[in-house]
């Protein structure tokens, strides 16, 4: 107790019991009105660039990451039968798009896109994300060429599309001019012409990467594998039945 | 020097009041709300803390130095203290200048405070740029908030100026870039709109060209641009100080 204050006997007695009982009903409350995750259909039309460059105040880099974040809670895990069943991909990829304007060098949105929001088993969903990936892969080729390649191998194992996944594995040779591009995305085309299964082929891909040393986000890596033990374990899966 | 001994009391004043534990909590603060963030970020989870962390220390910086510099000129007037040092034989521009002298001195101690956690994520020689450069914003901000708070005489309104006066001057590019876009109307009230957007950022800093977060992310910038970006904020300094010496000749005490 400092000098400066009294002793707890010098407070009313009224004024103690209103203070434990608006604390008390103030815990009570907050309690009761816990809010869900947001749903699908609560996701907003994507704002205007310039609208986002204007409310990051001039932080562009920490703003569009936490708009990933806020774009990721919604429909998170997917409580529906399908997983993103329910969200508007028209407007996710309208926020995808406004999120990588506001920076461009950030994997983040590429990275959701890629392997998230295209790793649905709703086709027509999984192509409209995978052409945005196609679409900003034009933009910066050197920089966005592991995301379209990922996108080549969706395209061939999930979607059972060859000229799709043609297309984008010929876009990676051809727009790439990077001397840090890999050989085997440089030849994706034949990787995906060749009888493998979609396993070996994420293997072949993912030790790529991480043999590069480009992913180093200990949060990537360990989102990675966990995909992979997925992968393993639904392919394991109706063999071992 | 009488202006150096003027500066060392501000520098007094500020360690003594609540300002180095307003910096640890900023810190702390800081650090807590990274790493909460960075849990549910599925890749660049790096990346993500040092740009929450830098966005977020650079604001409680601006914050913390503008209100200490406006609250403590405040009391000083209240309490008539202005007056008596002014009683001293000191020339105005010796007293003005010393005290700012020890505001921006704080500011630059607030800076490196703030820029030093940054370096466990980011390169040391951009977190060095990045915290020069958080320096000669809080200069600004310090002369900003010294100006705006002899001038007026509420504390309240001395804040929301200097804070008015931030806050454009971080979002100005992107209002210019939306005046000028492609949905912009060609009319004579949009080209009018246009222009007296553009006039405002003439008599603004650019403050979005500094203390970058890319800087820490994606490496440090050219030595011109930076060189550049800084002389600008500097020059703007000198103009708030310029004013404030003017104001402070002419009041009447």
């Amino acid at each position: 107790m400092s000098r400066n204050e009294r002793t707890l006997a010098a407070v009313p007695a009224w004024v103690l019991a209103a203070l434990g009982a608006s604390l008390a009903a103030q815990v009570a409350s907050q309690a009761a009105w816990s809010p869900g995750p947001p749903g699908a259909s609560d996701l907003p039309p994507a704002p205007r660039v310039e609208t986002l460059r204007l409310a990051s105040l001039g932080e562009p880099e920490a703003f569009a990451r936490v708009a990933m974040l806020y774009l990721q809670a919604f429909d998170l895990g997917g409580a529906n039968e399908l997983p993103y069943g329910r969200l508007d991909y028209a407007r996710l990829t309208g926020w995808l798009r406004a999120i990588l304007a506001l920076d461009p060098k950030s994997d983040y949105p590429l990275f959701s896109a890629a392997r998230i929001y295209a790793e649905v088993p709703d086709q027509a969903r999984a192509r409209q994300v995978l052409e945005f990936v196609y679409e900003e892969f034009l933009k910066d080729p050197n920089r966005r060429w592991p995301w379209l390649a990922h996108a080549a191998l969706l395209a061939k194992h999930r979607l059972k599309d060859l000229p799709l996944a043609r297309r984008y594995a010929a876009a990676v040779d051809r727009y790439t001019t990077a001397g840090n591009v890999p050989l085997w995305a440089k030849q994706m085309q034949i990787f995906i012409l060749e009888d493998l299964n979609e396993l070996e082929a994420a293997k072949i891909m993912l030790g790529g990467l991480l043999e590069s040393g480009r992913i180093r986000d200990p949060a990537e890596v360990q989102f990675l594998r966990q995909r992979l033990e997925e992968l393993e374990a639904r392919i394991a899966g109706p063999r071992g039945r | 020097m009488p202006a150096v001994i003027l500066a060392r009391f501000v520098l007094l004043e500020a360690r003594r009041s609540g300002l180095p534990w307003l910096i640890v909590a900023s810190l702390a603060a800081g650090l807590g709300l990274a790493a909460f963030l960075s849990q549910v970020a599925v890749t660049e989870s790096v990346s993500l803390q040092t740009a929450i962390v830098a966005a977020f220390l650079r604001a409680c910086a601006v914050f913390l130095v503008a209100v200490h510099v406006a609250s403590s000129t405040q009391r000083e007037i209240q309490d008539k203290g202005l007056e008596l040092m002014l009683s001293l034989p000191l020339a105005r521009s010796t007293h003005y200048l010393g005290r700012l002298a020890g505001h921006a001195c704080g500011g630059a101690v607030v800076a490196a405070c703030f820029a030093l956690p940054l370096a466990y994520w980011a390169p040391p020689p951009a977190v060095a740029l990045w915290g020069l450069s958080l320096a000669i914003e809080a200069a600004l901000v310090a002369a900003a908030a010294l100006f705006f708070a002899m001038a007026l005489a509420q504390l309240v309104a001395a804040i929301a100026s200097v804070a008015g006066l931030y806050l454009l001057a971080r979002s100005i590019t992107a209002i210019q870039a939306i005046a000028s876009g492609p949905l912009a109307e060609e009319s004579l009230l949009g080209r009018l709109a246009r222009w007296s957007v553009d006039a405002v950022a003439l008599l603004l800093p650019r403050l979005d060209a500094v203390t970058r977060t890319e800087w820490l992310l994606y490496g440090i910038p050219a030595p011109a641009q930076y060189a550049q970006a800084l002389g600008a904020v500097a020059l703007y300094a000198l103009l708030l100080v310029a004013a404030g010496l003017f104001d402070f000749h002419r009041r009447n005490l």
